[in-house]
């Protein structure tokens, strides 16, 4: 009856996302009187796996096979749901980013189990099962009921804090009991992104748009992004002319990020723009327009040129950081 | 090769959203329907493929779940460039009723390479791609960001957290893309509007098949504070405000 999460792992160690919906489903367990168990799978230390129970989950399946490196949705899917049905699990709880949207919808429909995907509240109510999700690219947000026994959610990134719960969590290791056949995603080759800060990851993220003019002024931006320990992003625009790299595109159809801060510098903020970022818990926006639709958005702004204003923000953050 | 592309008819990004009935219902009035964007990126790719006689694509369909209401925008699909289409008739209720229903149309009619948006602009759910490749027990990829066909077999490039892979399944799959698949959507021009008139949408009947969630009710985001404008002839100020009172830095 335990609640489900299915944790992630980069490198042996679990991304800062595993705390996140271990916190989470751990609330929503105090809600339902019950427990969480964590699931892991890939190679974790036992002292890694450890951590999983301070926030929260009191069983630990550190689940082995070695086709288990490469990501396969249908061989994830069903190894995630024959644990479900294990625990006798009426909610898993997975992440919304693309591994969760990988495998979430497969689970859904092995259990026959209602999604609610991207959810970025503790569930309104028990009874109907109903979770909270942003809809119409954030234009609204949804009370979404889910009828079934089971349900499946997977959790908007940035959206639920960690939570520490002394706790002592019990670790059984277990052999990956999915039909060998059902692993076909062959992967020929993988690139990693070294060194850079994860766009999707940041919690501060700079970004700039076509008022930045060129691509040579760009280094403020970056000088910025990187005395803020954070990630720099860009408008749809700048990607398009190859200013900056693709990657950084953050707008309706690039990244969809949800920052701690997000600062817009030159950029005027179309609906297709903010509907990349109106998940940002704060919003400052450079722009000499003051007319341009992203004050609407921000918190905080100044109307000014950005090549002026940057470095004087620049020498700020330097003066604190002393 | 077929490919299948799946389509859902959503407002356009301009929208300015509103609701009706008690806040259960999108006020429709003077909406611009359009496409998906992702699912017309898609289509667009699929339409790539197929103008390549090497990949060996020989038809492009579109398949979408909804009322008649949504021909106009099937009819866009024909009008950039598919072939035909087939229409659930059936009101989309739903992300699994809506893979349930085009499970059968896959089914039926037996497509190879099966694409879907990653998401749709309304709502957001990443969802039926992933479910439709569950219903029909076959592969899927998700985050797909390139998409080519050799030797008969798709090659893809997949956007993992820190990363890319490049990636190949058996046919049949279902491939679920995001932006890079195509690099602009392809526009109808005066022809491909023209030959879309006599293009047929087929239609058929829904099966049976439950819906798992229904939305109670949307909300509206509480309007926000008017932005508080920092002198621009002062900006370090921003940067204590930043740090001290709203502790983000």
């Amino acid at each position: 009856m335990s609640v489900l999460v299915f944790t992630e792992n980069w490198d042996g160690k679990f991304k800062k996302l595993s705390y996140e919906l271990v916190s989470y489903a751990s609330a929503i367990a105090g809600m339902m009187g019950t427990t969480v168990t964590a699931v892991s799978a890939g190679q974790v230390t036992d002292d890694e796996l450890k951590e999983l129970g301070k926030y929260g989950a009191s069983k630990i399946l550190n689940v082995r096979g070695e086709k288990l490196g490469r990501l396969d949705n249908q061989a994830f899917a069903s190894l995630v749901s024959e644990i479900a049905l294990k625990e006798g699990s009426k909610v898993i709880v997975l992440s919304n980013n693309n591994t969760g949207k990988a495998i979430a919808p497969r689970v859904a429909v092995r259990l026959k189990a209602g999604l609610g995907a991207g959810v970025s509240k503790l569930p309104l109510s028990l009874n109907p099962f109903t979770v909270y999700k942003k809809a119409y690219s954030g234009n609204a947000y949804a009370h979404l009921v889910i009828k079934s026994d089971i349900r499946v959610l997977t959790l908007a990134q940035n959206s639920f804090d960690i939570v520490s719960t002394p706790d002592n969590a019990v670790i059984e290791s277990i052999d990956a009991s999915v039909d060998g056949s059902l692993f076909r995603t062959e992967v020929t080759d993988v690139q990693k992104q070294t060194g850079k800060i994860l766009l999707t990851d940041a919690d501060i993220v700079v970004s700039g748009g076509r008022g930045m003019k060129s691509p040579d002024n760009w280094g403020p931006i970056v000088e910025l992004a990187s005395l803020l320990g954070g990630a720099t992003a860009c408008s749809r625009p700048v990607s398009d002319e190859g200013w900056r790299p693709h990657d950084e595109h953050t707008g309706q159809t690039g990244k969809i990020i949800a920052p701690n801060l997000y600062i817009a510098v030159g950029i005027s903020g179309a609906t297709q723009h903010l509907a990349g970022i109106s998940s940002s818990k704060y919003i400052v926006a450079i722009n000499s327009d003051k007319d341009a639709p992203i004050f609407e958005a921000a918190q905080y702004g100044i109307v000014g040129d950005a090549m002026k204003v940057l470095p004087k923000l620049i020498d700020a953050v330097k003066e604190i950081r002393k | 090769m077929k490919i299948l592309v799946c389509i859902s008819n959503v407002p356009d990004t301009t929208t300015r959203v509103k609701f009706v009935e008690g806040n259960t219902k999108l006020d429709t009035t003077g909406v611009q329907w359009v496409i998906n964007p992702w699912d017309e990126l898609a289509l667009t790719r699929a339409l790539e493929l197929k103008d390549d006689a090497s990949t060996g694509v020989k038809t492009v369909t579109v398949a979408h779940v909804g009322p008649a209401s949504s021909e106009p925008t099937i009819r866009k699909a024909l009008a950039i460039g598919a072939d035909d289409a087939i229409r659930v008739n059936a009101d989309p209720s739903d992300a699994y009723y809506v893979a349930a229903q085009l499970a059968e149309v896959v089914k039926k009619e037996q497509f190879d390479l099966i694409l879907c948006g990653i998401e749709s602009s309304d709502f957001n759910g990443s969802t039926v791609g992933g479910m439709l490749s569950e219903f029909l027990g076959i592969p899927s990829v998700s985050a797909v960001s390139s998409l080519k066909i050799e030797g008969g077999r798709p090659v893809m490039t997949r956007e993992i957290d820190g990363g890319k892979e490049s990636v190949t399944v058996p046919l049949p799959f279902v491939g679920i893309v995001q932006k890079g698949i195509a690099k602009e959507p392809r526009i109808a021009a005066m022809r491909g509007i023209m030959l879309a008139r006599s293009k047929q949408i087929k239609t058929s009947e829904p099966v049976a098949s439950d819906s798992l969630t229904q939305v109670e009710v949307f909300e509206k985001p509480s309007p926000r504070a008017a932005c508080k404008f920092v002198d621009p002839e002062n900006p370090g100020m921003l940067i204590g405000i930043l740090q001290n009172e709203v502790k983000v830095i």
